[in-house]
């Protein structure tokens, strides 16, 4: 019988910290200036320039780890972590090895079989992102741009826990609904605000011991993650079965190919050499600052769930759909503080707002409408202003670029024609020239009136109530 | 002196430090890092048991910005300090990731 293996996966996740200046200096985080325009000294690495640290980035650190039940650490420090590197101006990176800010958390996920599993959380740290090389197509040279140089990052080390892509994917769902609920970052994957490198080793089932692990990079959405993770378990098989050994690399996935291959290991980049920053002075967490960070901490998703259920009688179904992701929660919020109609605000985030995402493969992140022009639309269907198959079309126009409906509906035209007279004479016309359906409904067929009301929304260019029109045609026949 | 810095040691330190040594240079630097480390040993004859490590001389702690933008477009000053440059880059060698 052939062997079974069991998958043991431990993630990095690096998350740019939604600040607006860097973790060291006075710098602009903001993304597209021009390359070196947000810089200073303490970014370029100038001899004699001096760090100091953002208290924000303290503070999301801090709220991170105790939304992930992480211990905070009370004393604390950073570390020089030594290494060659162009994108890297000090010849060191600033991070913490020896007294991390947050240790020993965890987070909950629903596994596969529908049961519930902790993925531990070894420890959080606070860090500097590198610059940006960019590779000069013209000359034999590299070309860098330090303005990511410094930008605020907390790496969240897990422990091997998870056992399969899926669980993998659970874990990092939930670590970015956190951080979003707390505001902390965006952690878009594609525009790598969020980083996965996937740590993952095989055994046999049952074994005690791991096998030896290798780290995965450049994996920058979910699917290419699940990709990455069934090609390296293969891989990893085959050696083993083959009586190869595992050799323990940071390797590259490249998910056009779908496969890995290992990167040039840097000159002896293993030894670090870390030791305590001397520029920066220790960090002490009093029980008051642990407070007031606590004290900010906003509504995570139950609560907010809890609350919807209480505040908007809305049905469950939505509740958990709306609260999936913290832009959509907040847009569902400040929509019905408008307009007051939570049922149907639901319904157009549910429906039209999910089905344009998904065939236009739109973030949530990304939706450009805004809560007056949606909650606009809803009181122009209600006041009968517009029908709801109009509102549709005109939704679709605010979805790429959020126009304001009632000047749309107005200039294009659009509202329902409301003169009884002009909507009795179309459907008198409508009704002569159709004696087959007028005939058919005479003979108990129900349904020919739908055609009728068709016909009549036709010639009405579909500015017509429907209701209306059914009440008059009823009327008429 | 009791450390004696081996060949292959001092090698090694010189990749990390990305130096060039001259064997002669070699030669001091290994007498030199010899004394430090005896020097080190010294130290570790004292009875430090329940001392905490120290990783900073001055009484100091906590010392934090505000998240505010205080820096502004300084890019031609620092670039004046690249030996070359090239559309508002720094030219390194080329390299790859
Ligand atoms: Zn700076």
């Amino acid at each position: 019988m052939a062997k079974q293996y069991e998958t043991v996966i431990g993630l990095e996740v690096h998350v740019e910290l939604a600040t607006k200046t860097k973790i060291f200096c006075g710098c602009s985080t903001a993304f597209g200036g021009a390359p070196n325009t947000h810089t200073c000294p303490v970014c370029t690495g100038m001899p004699g320039s001096l760090p100091v640290l953002n208290k924000q980035v303290l503070e999301y650190a801090i709220a991170v780890g105790l939304a992930t039940d992480c211990e905070i650490t009370r004393y604390g420090k950073f570390d020089r972590k030594n290494y060659f590197y162009p994108d890297n101006p000090q010849n060191y990176q600033i991070s913490q090895l020896y007294l991390p800010i947050c240790r020993n958390g965890g987070v909950e996920i629903e596994t596969e079989e529908g049961g519930k599993k902790i993925v531990g959380i070894h420890e959080i740290h606070m860090e500097e992102d590198a610059g940006k090389l960019v590779h000069d197509e013209w000359e034999d040279c590299s070309l860098v741009d330090y303005n990511r140089s410094g930008v605020p990052l907390i790496e969240i080390v897990s422990e091997p826990d998870m056992r399969s892509a899926e669980e993998v994917i659970a874990y990092l769902e939930k670590l970015r609904l956190i951080i979003q609920y707390l505001g902390a970052s965006d952690c878009k994957l594609q525009e790598g605000s969020m980083r996965a490198d996937v740590n993952l080793s095989v055994r046999e089932v049952g074994a005690e011991e791991f096998g030896t692990r290798t780290e995965m990079k450049n994996l920058n959405s979910f699917k290419a993650i699940a990709r990455a993770i069934e090609g390296e378990r293969e891989r990893q098989i085959d050696l083993i079965e083959e009586g190869k050994a595992v050799v323990q690399e940071t390797r590259r996935w490249d998910d056009t190919k779908g496969e890995s291959y290992a990167m040039r290991s840097k000159e002896d980049a293993q030894d670090y050499r870390y030791f305590p920053d001397p520029d920066l002075v220790p960090i002490i967490v009093s029980d008051e600052m642990l407070d007031e960070i606590r004290a900010k901490q906003p509504e995570f998703r139950t609560e907010k769930m809890a609350r919807y259920k209480e505040e908007y009688d809305i049905p469950d179904y939505d509740i958990d759909i709306i609260t999936g992701a913290k832009h959509m929660a907040d847009l569902f919020e400040a929509t019905v503080a408008i307009c007051n109609q939570p049922k149907k605000v639901s319904n157009w985030l549910m429906g039209e707002t999910m089905r344009l995402m998904k065939e236009k493969e739109v973030d949530v992140e990304d939706l450009r409408f805004s809560p007056e022009n949606l909650a606009k639309l809803i009181t122009l269907v209600d006041s009968k202003a517009i029908n709801s198959s109009v509102a549709k079309e005109v939704f679709e126009v605010m979805f790429e670029e959020d126009i304001d409906p009632e000047k749309y509906v107005e200039e294009k035209g659009l509202k329902t024609v409301n003169d009884e007279g002009a909507l009795r004479k179309t459907i008198e016309e409508v009704i002569a020239g159709n004696p087959q359906s007028v005939d058919d409904y005479h003979n108990g067929k129900e349904k020919a009136i739908g055609f009728l009301v068709g016909q009549t929304m036709k010639a009405m260019k579909g500015k017509a109530d429907p209701g209306m029109v059914n009440q008059i045609l009823k009327e008429l026949l | 002196m009791a450390n004696i810095i081996s060949d292959e040691t001092i090698e090694y330190v010189g990749i990390l430090a990305k130096l060039e040594l001259s064997d002669a240079e070699k030669e001091q630097a290994k007498k030199d890092m010899g004394r430090m480390l005896d020097y080190i040993d010294k130290l570790g004859e004292l009875d430090t048991d329940g001392v905490e490590p120290m990783s900073h001389v001055f009484p100091v702690q906590n010392v934090f910005r505000e998240d505010m933008v205080t820096n502004s477009d300084t890019r031609e000053q620092l670039l004046s300090n690249a030996p070359e440059q090239k559309d508002g880059m720094f030219v390194v060698p080329k390299t790859f990731d």
